[in-house]
């Protein structure tokens, strides 16, 4: 299955979706201008992969920030993770940053995924 | 030659740290955010309160960005930064449609009516029902920027004269630790 590799901008996160090496990983800054049509190759992506999953996947957040309108799309994101099994989630935020903290936890609360909370 | 000195009083006087007036688009967004970060660097502000300012200036930014009605012979809009001894104050000002008025004074009305957790319930149930606009928006900034800042939102229509349209301002305060 293709790798995904985006590096990030001033307004976009960095995402590595690789299947074979285990790695999925969102992480940066994510303010996009049209934040569906950025996210929607992410989406794409993890829709082909939930043909056919590896065992267990631990899909990594490393955010330092995102806009109103990328909190809908990670939504989305963590929804298509839903249906795959072996899915976890390692939320990671900055040990002072509480609203970063809670963002992961309001998240958790509105999907039916483990979620492991990570500072760096 | 005197409006330069006057308008640099007023921006003492009004403590602005930086004031923006012209078209926006999501490349100005990044400009004017980046050139905050260095000031913010460069006072050596605590990191919680910068990621705060940040926050609530993302959502004003993209906010004109989306939103701001178009009129004819005024596309502008003002975007302004002040720092006080206790607080970080972010305004904007757009012009906006006479009708759009009520439909924001209520959103804006209702979301200041909130404590913490019930702007963190609003929030989660737009996130749920909400579908990305046409405009990019999620419908969630407001929300957002009353919740980040911590704070009550100000804001404030000014009637334009021309039976069609106003000037709307919003004003955010995000206090420093």
């Amino acid at each position: 299955m293709d790798i995904l590799n985006l590096e990030s901008a001033e307004d976009t996160p960095k995402i590595i979706l690789d299947k074979g090496n285990g790695i999925f990983e969102i992480s940066g800054r994510s303010l996009p201008e049209d934040s569906a049509e950025f996210y929607q190759p992410i989406l794409d992506w993890i829709d082909a992969y939930s043909q056919d999953p590896n065992p267990s996947t631990d899909f990594v957040f490393k955010l330092e920030y995102f806009n109103t309108a990328s909190s809908k799309l990670i939504l989305d994101v963590l929804s298509a993770l839903e249906d795959i099994d072996g899915m976890t989630i390692q939320w990671y935020f900055h040990e002072d940053d509480e609203d970063m903290e809670e963002a992961g936890e309001e998240f958790s609360e509105l999907v039916e995924l483990p979620f492991e909370f990570k500072t760096y | 030659m005197k409006y330069i000195f006057d308008l640099h009083k007023t921006m003492l006087e009004n403590d602005l740290i930086l004031v923006y007036e012209g078209e926006f688009t999501q490349e100005i967004t990044k400009s004017v955010l980046a050139m905050a970060e260095r000031n913010m660097d460069s006072s050596g502000e605590e990191s919680a309160v910068k990621r705060k300012v940040f926050n609530v200036m993302v959502e004003c930014l993209q906010n004109i960005v989306k939103h701001a009605d178009n009129i004819s012979d005024n596309h502008s809009a003002v975007f302004m930064i002040g720092k006080q001894e206790d607080k970080y104050v972010i305004i904007s000002g757009n012009p906006i449609l006479n009708e759009n008025i009520d439909g924001l004074k209520k959103k804006l009305e209702n979301i200041n009516e909130l404590d913490k957790d019930g702007l963190k319930e609003l929030y989660k149930s737009i996130i749920k029902s909400t579908e990305i606009s046409d405009k990019g928006g999620a419908g969630l900034g407001f929300v957002d920027m009353a919740r980040k800042s911590g704070n009550k939102l100000g804001f404030e229509f000014t009637d334009l004269g021309d039976g069609k349209n106003s000037f709307f301002c919003l004003r955010t305060s995000i206090d420093r630790l």
